[in-house]
């Protein structure tokens, strides 16, 4: 209560007591870190929809190609490196960050987005190469749910490419400002959340698959 | 039938003169009547140059109480649509008997009923919740605007942007002839190749994005911005029903989104997901969308149980009884709304165990409810009841929706749900609850916050006469359907051979006709309100003898809400400050800083319609262009740096001191 | 006063090197040994290492919202915990209700003689 006791006495002590008389501005975005953690939270929600479909229908080939046939786990690992990679370069622009270096953020961004555009390019190749193997997401249901649940992670990497592009612009502009550094924090959520997504697509859609 | 022969053309897609329902008499007469209507508004807007006034005060708006408004607005207009489908629906059924085919083609049946389905869902009852949310939360909670007031305008707009394509619908083509849920596999490609189920997906998808945004937000406001001292369990009530609601919204609505996009994938793309063959499987769908659907009933009748509370205690100048128990009831349900969703379709096939667990906990979950009940009846107990409107509708919702409530039961035991899915009862129970709920809950909150938003009352005398003609009228209506359904009639039936049933609709029939002299007299009572504004004027801003800190500003309130935030160190705040005397401050304003209007939320939901319609109608150049371009203008947004601005302090003393003298003409008199 | 009018700057969480490098490494061991463990089959029976993969792929989680998305019980005031339980739970209850309803319906709809005190 300390801060009321400066109140101009002017209309009685209750006055004073029930109204905030010594009010500062609010700065603009602070709800904005909660607000982008729920959101995450509700897309997250999209993933494992799109999981429990896979899980439901993940069986079902239709007397097509299995996983076994299709899934190729070097390429995958790969894949997964370079998530990874892109996981601790973004770290890398977060301390710059911390440390007030506007061109040590922008270098490991463009770093991350590297990686993820590698991740993404394994990707397409890897779906262009079973689609030309006639495993197209028509085929049957298990290739329906793969493609989908795969696809929008790739989707969701892509978005984060189109931000991260905005984001050097914009830090290009007018550097580490506070609404700046706020983007890159929830970007910086945004990217690691997809990392986590990709643990469980790479567990339980490559590996178990190819146990299956 | 029109639309079904695949002709396609680069430049409009499906899209051709077919299209217009021409040769529908009923369609071409709304056509013309709405055509009419639209240009004598559009007309009147432009002959008393309203277009600027309503541009930069209303749709830019990025204030709760004016976005508040606007939705509650959009679910009106949404309300009368669904209503004439509803009367449309009953007279049908009132003469479809010996033969007679009544009015309707089935083509165009089945159009009215997934149409009322899904308007009175998605485009009335959520946006009546979400605007009385938008309303009310910031004034509760002692906040001058939401967390993300962008946003919420951009949720607005996107809503709207949903309404805007089903009505399309009802001229351009047509709309899915599905049920309001779209089962496959009736709704995909094969048994439904034309439009109407992509208006709904798209119509759904794009109002989603939109419910989801605004669940964040509020969400985010309630958590973030409360005024000092409101601790968890100081809020009032109606703010913790609404953030339980929201929390539901955030948490179910990517489900539907989900669900939704699959099942256009399979219309699009040709995926095997709830398709008959490739190992797709159509009831994966059912209990997907279901995950969604409950929670959502849930969503819809949670911040009316917060408007019902909210009511109770003013009206009978009590303090609520079992605030704590009100508030874990709430959260409960919250959390079991997620484990019953399996009740919608016991008779999938699941089996005896399956169908246990799920009968039990929907029988579970009817004991916070009921908990809720109790609440309000020991509120009432040895209370100062004031039998005003608010109140009214209150005693009706605890009458009517009692009985929903226990023929819900009912169809929670699986061995009786065998017997009563797809019912006449089953609709007879969920109307039970949301019009004995949900629209009883809103014309309550409409009469109880209506001076509060505009500073006058409503008009007492034509609010009975809706009161009046509603409540009878909706027993008239429902209780033939609740008796042809224990006799085993089922839903979504065009014509019938068994004539004895014949004058069971006709009383049902009457019983809409008596509830449509009610939405008559609600919207007398608004007209005849706006006339006799001056007689019902109220200058304190606490109309009813309130108890929450909505009611300690003036009526309507001033852009900024408080002048001062309010310090808060009891449950029922405003009437914690009036009991001990307190005076507001007079002096010593500051600065006030607000979020500037934008115009961006209305400019990119209006991209998202042009980008849904053009997917609707497989225009493909329209929806790459329109998606690219939303995607540059959502960019473009984030480099707009110049997002708010000052009130003056001198302009601040102004407005209060205008208060003063208002107060001080109500004490004089 | 009550902590409702917290400000942004004091919920941002602090980067260190430290963090970052010890939950790279984690998750690079996370990653090869379930990599490993399927394509050498070294643990030969298939529901085993099936288990044994979907623990290590828990732990990584873990791992990358502690030490990536600097998850922990008190940032935003709890909040954040809060709405990852939550979340969590409802994953939970999705999946795995998902998965049982249609387990049961595929049982029972199968095409085959039902002998009635076998059905689930």
């Amino acid at each position: 209560m300390s801060k009321h006791q400066f109140a101009a006495p002017q209309a009685g002590g209750l006055t004073a007591q029930y109204f905030d008389l010594d009010e500062h501005d609010h700065p603009e975005g602070g709800s904005t870190l909660l607000g982008f953690w729920i959101y995450l939270m509700s897309d997250c929600l999209i993933f494992a929809m799109l999981f429990a479909a896979y899980g439901v229908l993940g069986g079902n080939y239709a007397a097509g190609p299995g996983p076994k046939d299709l899934f190729e786990l070097p390429l995958v690992a790969i894949n997964t490196a370079m998530l990874l990679f892109s996981s601790i370069t973004y770290g890398f622009a977060m301390i710059a960050m911390q440390r007030g270096r506007v061109a040590g953020v922008q270098g490991w961004l463009l770093v991350t987005a590297l990686f993820g555009a590698a991740f993404l390019s394994i990707e397409l190749y890897e779906f262009s190469h079973l689609i030309a193997d006639g495993a197209t997401p028509q085929r049957s249901a298990f290739l329906s749910a793969f493609f989908t649940l795969v696809g929008t992670h790739g989707l969701h990497v892509t978005f984060g490419l189109i931000w991260l592009g905005t984001l050097l612009v914009q830090l290009g502009q007018s550097g580490l400002t506070e609404a700046n550094k706020r983007r890159l924090l929830c970007l910086s959520m945004f990217w690691h959340f997809l990392d986590v997504v990709w643990v469980g697509v790479f567990t339980f859609v490559y590996l178990m698959g190819t146990l299956r | 039938m029109p639309n079904h022969d695949q002709t396609w053309s680069p430049l409009l897609g499906r899209l051709s003169l077919d299209a217009l329902p021409l040769h529908e008499p009923i369609l071409v007469a709304t056509f013309a009547a709405v055509a009419l209507g639209g240009i004598a508004l559009l007309a009147a807007l432009t002959y008393f140059r309203l277009w600027g006034y309503l541009w930069k005060e209303w749709f830019t708006s990025v204030d709760h109480k004016k976005i508040g408004i606007m939705y509650m607005v959009l679910g009106l207009v949404m309300f009368l649509r669904g209503f004439a489908d509803a009367l449309m629906m009953r007279v049908q059924q009132a003469v479809a008997f010996n033969g007679n085919e009544g009015f309707f083609p089935a083509h165009h049946y089945d159009q009215v009923f997934t149409a009322h389905g899904v308007i009175m869902i998605f485009f009335v009852a959520m946006p009546f919740v979400t605007g009385l949310m938008n309303f009310v939360v910031p004034l509760q909670i002692g906040a001058r605007d939401v967390s993300f007031p962008f946003l919420n305008n951009f949720s607005f707009w996107m809503t709207a942007s949903g309404a805007a394509l089903v009505m399309a619908s009802l001229f351009v083509g047509e709309f899915a002839q599905t049920g309001w849920l779209s089962y496959p596999p009736l709704s995909g490609l094969a048994y439904s190749p034309g439009v109407g189920v992509d208006y709904y997906i798209w119509a759904l998808q794009i109002a989603g994005v939109g419910t989801t945004l605004s669940g964040i937000n509020l969400i985010a406001t309630i958590v973030k911005m409360r005024a000092p001292g409101m601790t968890m369990m100081r809020m009032p009530v109606f703010t913790w029903t609404a953030l339980c609601t929201n929390v539901l919204i955030v948490a179910s609505f990517p489900v539907l989104t989900a669900v939704l996009a699959l099942l256009s994938l399979d219309r699009y793309v040709g995926t095997n997901f709830f398709t008959n063959d490739f190992g797709g499987s159509p009831m994966m769908y059912v209990n997907l969308i279901w995950i969604w659907g409950h929670p959502e009933v849930y969503i819809l009748i949670l911040p009316i149980f917060g408007v019902f509370s909210e009511v109770t205690s003013t009206f009978c100048s009590k303090r609520l009884f079992g605030y704590t128990s009100m508030v874990y009831a709430s959260v409960v349900i919250t959390v079991l709304s997620y484990i019953v969703w399996l009740h919608h379709f016991f008779t999938m096939g699941s089996g005896a165990s399956v169908n246990s667990f799920f009968g039990i906990t929907t029988m579970v979950i009817s004991i916070p409810t009921g908990a809720k009940m109790f609440n309000w009846l020991f509120t009432m107990y040895r209370g100062r009841i004031r039998f005003e409107l608010p109140m009214m509708w209150t005693v009706a919702f605890m009458l009517t929706f009692v009985i929903g409530g226990m023929t819900g039961v009912m169809l929670a035991v699986p061995p009786a749900d065998f017997v009563l899915h797809n019912s006449l009862f089953l609709i007879a129970h969920f109307h039970n609850v949301i019009i004995g709920g949900v629209v009883f809950g809103t014309f309550a909150a409409i009469n109880y916050w209506w001076p509060k938003a505009f500073g006058f009352k409503l008009d007492p005398f034509w609010g009975k006469v809706s009161f009046w003609c509603w409540v009878p009228g909706f027993w008239l209506a429902f209780t033939p359907l609740y008796i042809m359904g224990l006799m085993g009639v089922t839903r979504r039936m065009r014509v019938f051979d068994d004539a004895s049933l014949q004058p069971y609709f006709i009383v049902a029939a009457l019983g809409a006709g008596l509830i449509a002299c009610g939405i008559g007299a609600m919207l007398v009572q608004y007209g005849v309100s706006i006339m006799r504004r001056e007689q019902l004027r109220d200058e304190t801003g606490d109309p009813w003898g309130g108890r929450t800190l909505e009611w300690s500003t003036s009526s309507p309130p001033p852009a900024y809400n408080f002048a001062f935030t309010p310090v808060i160190h009891d449950i029922d705040a405003w009437e914690d400050m009036k009991r001990n005397g307190v005076t507001r401050p007079l002096e010593g304003f500051r600065p006030i800083h607000m979020p500037r209007n934008t115009g961006a939320g209305i400019i990119l939901a209006g991209i998202s319609t042009v980008f849904g319609f053009a997917m609707i109608w497989h225009i493909w150049w329209m929806a790459i262009a329109g998606f690219a371009t939303l995607l540059l203008t959502a960019i473009a947004h984030t480099f707009n740096t110049n997002r708010s601005y000052h009130i003056s302090a001198d302009m601040v003393a102004k407005t209060e001191a205008e208060r003063t003298r208002q107060l001080a003409t109500v004490e004089g008199a | 006063m009550s902590s409702s009018h917290t400000d942004a700057h004091d919920d941002a969480p602090h980067f260190s090197l430290k963090d970052y490098g010890t939950g790279f490494a984690l998750s690079v061991v996370l990653t090869a040994i379930p990599f490993w463990l399927v394509m050498s089959g070294a643990l030969g029976d298939k529901t085993l290492t099936a288990l044994v993969i979907a623990g290590f792929a828990v732990v990584q989680v873990v791992v990358h919202m502690i030490y990536f998305l600097h998850m922990n019980t008190k940032s935003q005031g709890g909040w954040n915990f809060l709405a990852l339980v939550f979340t969590l739970i409802l994953v939970g209850i999705v999946l795995s209700g998902s998965l049982w309803v249609m387990y049961h319906l595929n049982h029972n709809m199968m095409p085959m003689p039902h002998n009635m005190n076998e059905l689930p």
